[in-house]
């Protein structure tokens, strides 16, 4: 059992991979972890394939490199499976969590992959309906933290509302925590 | 009974946050990546009327820094922060604000210089301005950058220093990287830096002075020799405020850090985020019951060479990791400052020239452990390799 | 596209042949695609000349998105006189 919790977030830009990973990490911080949360920036801009990544421990985390054999990888675009390489350094016990209105078996399938956990939800229906945009950030974050129960779901709630206040109206704060809670329930495994 | 009050945050954040606490007389700057959220964030502090701060938003870096000499000359507490090619364009201020021996504070979020265009950590920026006559120190994380800043301020001032101080940390490693760090109330970081009395301002009209005269063939030598002499001295000033600091937060600082240098034979040499990876490493090392260790750098000017020197004299072989290129030599500015100061001593290790993360190319764990592997080899070799590059395609 | 290693180099700087961007194909950025009804269009030339990214073409007689490159922006929707030029979500 490695004594850090690695994750890999694969997304376009302007999804909010980045706030996710740092919502996440915050969260746990406020849980009594050790946390460090970074984006891979290159020149690109919104729409452009990106990745996020977070580190949680008991422990304090001092290492600086990149996440090269995560734990947990969560896909917020499913048209990047097959463009972007989601499965590198992903080891034969990883979890895979994709948005996606597509099962956990059709994803296997087009992944062709025999191992690996995959976990589905359809983080861009569910944040069209709670929060009316296509921002599949935080119902990705809720069905994370089902499949990887790391932090509680109160936790994340709180977490976001203190986040996201005084930045954004109160019912597109309702929408997120709402589109959270829908994705923790909702989330699909094989 | 006094609360740690934890917070996660970025790299620049810390650093507008430091600032903002420190409530500088005045902030001239120019944003650029991957400084940017420095000057961002603070412009906020400022326009939401948090800081008493006179924010002068300039149309270069050369001007911010020259700006920054105005402000200090007139006797203001004065902050700023830059990177890369903006660094390389205040060079000639540098010189100047140095000279003066005005206590500007600069962060510089270590990037790599053009060309090819890249806005990545390395210390080439840093390194270009090492004969600037400021003092340089590292931080390896984001805790770092914070605490690192109000030193800065205070070892600045420190009315036997009067010098300029640039705090360095890697960028976007360390800038773009939210951690958790233990943050100071405002009051205490006040008490901690006092209130700046400079020894002379062009404001103090009671007290008339010239700042930056002519001094020619009879005089220029004197100056810079007596400006020499200040920047040593400040080391034991710089160690001082460290230990004040820990006092103070339980973080204690030096000017190097011996990390299971404790009958080590195998150690590396290393400078900010990259000093974290390695601790990983040695510590993994030292679980196999191999005598290896680790030397962190965190000031680079002055040079602490004695400090350096008691740490690796007894060392076998060590590995000196160099983020930046001395082209046309035989290894990094590390590797040449230290291989110098052991040069005198009959027994020194064998010193063996890196060069790795050039424009922020990754450094991870696998390749220090072969850095380490190396290093066992050399010894028994009895000599080092040529200059090594770290993760380059050939 | 295979990284050149740094003995590669030695002979060229960083000086690339001309039009490399071409390699880049920024298509699959594109979450919504716009689509030209040719009912409507009135070949004003307004899409092609406000694509940002030289991805609205002309072959003459008509106007046509090269979807390897559109990004997807649908600054050629909003610019459209006649509304000739819908957004749709991209197939997932």
């Amino acid at each position: 059992m490695k004594d850090m919790l690695e994750i890999r977030w694969h997304a376009r830009a302007g999804q909010g991979a980045k706030t996710a990973s740092y919502l996440l990490a915050e969260t746990a911080m406020e849980a009594g972890k050790y946390i460090q949360a970074f984006p891979e920036y290159g020149p690109e801009r919104t729409g452009a394939p990106m990745k996020a990544y977070t580190r949680i421990s008991d422990k304090p985390i001092r290492i600086h490199s990149q996440i090269y054999n995560p734990d947990v990888v969560v896909v917020l675009d499913k048209s990047l499976i097959g463009k972007v390489n989601i499965l590198e350094g992903l080891p034969s016990e990883g979890i895979i969590i994709v948005n996606t209105t597509q099962t956990p078996k059709e994803v296997r399938a087009q992944l062709d992959i025999s191992d690996r956990k995959i976990y589905t939800v359809d983080a861009t229906g569910i944040a069209l309906e709670t929060i009316g945009r296509p921002i599949p950030n935080t119902p990705m974050l809720g069905a994370l933290i089902k499949v990887v129960p790391i932090i509680s779901l109160e936790d994340v709630l709180t977490q976001l509302k203190k986040k996201f206040e005084g930045r954004f109206k109160p019912e597109v704060i309702e929408g997120n925590l709402n589109a959270i809670k829908r994705a923790y329930e909702e989330v699909k495994e094989e | 009974m006094k609360t740690v009050k934890r917070i996660a945050i970025e790299g620049n954040e810390a650093a507008a946050l430091a600032f903002k606490q420190v409530n500088p007389d005045v902030v001239a700057a120019y944003p650029i990546t991957p400084s940017t959220e420095v000057v961002q964030k603070f412009s906020e502090y400022v326009a939401n009327g948090e800081v008493d701060t006179e924010f002068v938003p300039v149309e270069s870096e050369h001007s911010a820094m020259s700006a920054c000499i105005g402000a200090a000359a007139a006797g203001a507490r004065v902050m700023t922060s830059t990177a890369s090619q903006g660094l390389a364009l205040m060079w000639e201020m540098l010189y100047i604000a140095s000279a003066l021996r005005l206590p500007i504070v600069m962060t510089v979020s270590n990037r790599a210089l053009s060309a090819p265009i890249n806005i990545h950590g390395d210390h080439s920026d840093a390194m270009g301005a090492r004969d600037s006559g400021w003092i340089q120190i590292f931080s390896e994380n984001v805790q770092e950058i914070y605490d690192n800043i109000f030193q800065a301020v205070k070892i600045a001032e420190n009315p036997e220093v009067r010098l300029p101080v640039m705090v360095g940390y890697d960028g976007f490693i360390t800038s773009h990287s939210e951690e958790i760090i233990e943050i100071l109330d405002d009051e205490v970081v006040q008490s901690f830096i006092g209130k700046y009395k400079p020894a002379y301002s062009l404001l103090d009209v009671d007290n008339p002075i010239s700042v930056g005269p002519l001094a020619l063939t009879d005089s220029y030598f004197e100056f810079k020799v007596a400006q020499a002499y200040a920047l040593e001295n400040s080391l034991p000033i710089i160690k001082k405020v460290g230990k004040e600091y820990g006092d103070l937060t339980g973080r204690y600082y030096d000017v190097i850090e011996k990390y299971k240098m404790d009958g080590a034979e195998y150690v590396v040499v290393a400078m900010s985020s990259t000093v974290g990876t390695a601790r990983e490493v040695v510590d993994a090392l030292r679980e196999k019951g191999l005598p290896v260790g680790l030397l962190k750098i965190r000031v680079f000017r002055p040079f602490p060479t004695e400090d350096i020197i008691n740490a690796l004299k007894d060392v076998k072989v060590v590995g000196i990791l160099d983020r930046s290129m001395v082209p046309g030599s035989f290894g990094g500015p590390l590797y040449h400052e230290i291989t110098s100061a052991l040069y005198h001593f009959e027994k020194r290790p064998i010193a063996q020239p890196y060069v790795y993360g050039l424009g922020g190319r990754d450094i991870t764990t696998q390749h220090i452990e072969k850095v380490f592997e190396e290093l066992m080899e050399i010894a028994k070799k009895g000599k080092p390799n040529p200059l090594t590059y770290i993760g380059v395609r050939e | 596209m295979k990284l050149p290693g740094w003995k590669e180099l030695v002979k060229t700087a960083p000086i690339l042949p001309a039009g490399t961007s071409k390699e880049y194909k920024t298509g699959d950025w594109r979450t919504f695609r716009p689509e030209i009804d040719y009912n409507k269009c009135t070949t004003c030339m307004f899409c092609w000349l406000f694509c940002p990214d030289s991805a609205v073409k002309f072959d003459g007689t008509k106007v046509y998105i090269d979807y390897e490159y559109c990004k997807g922006c649908g600054l050629c929707a909003a610019e459209c006189p006649v509304k000739a030029i819908t957004m749709k979500e991209e197939e997932k």
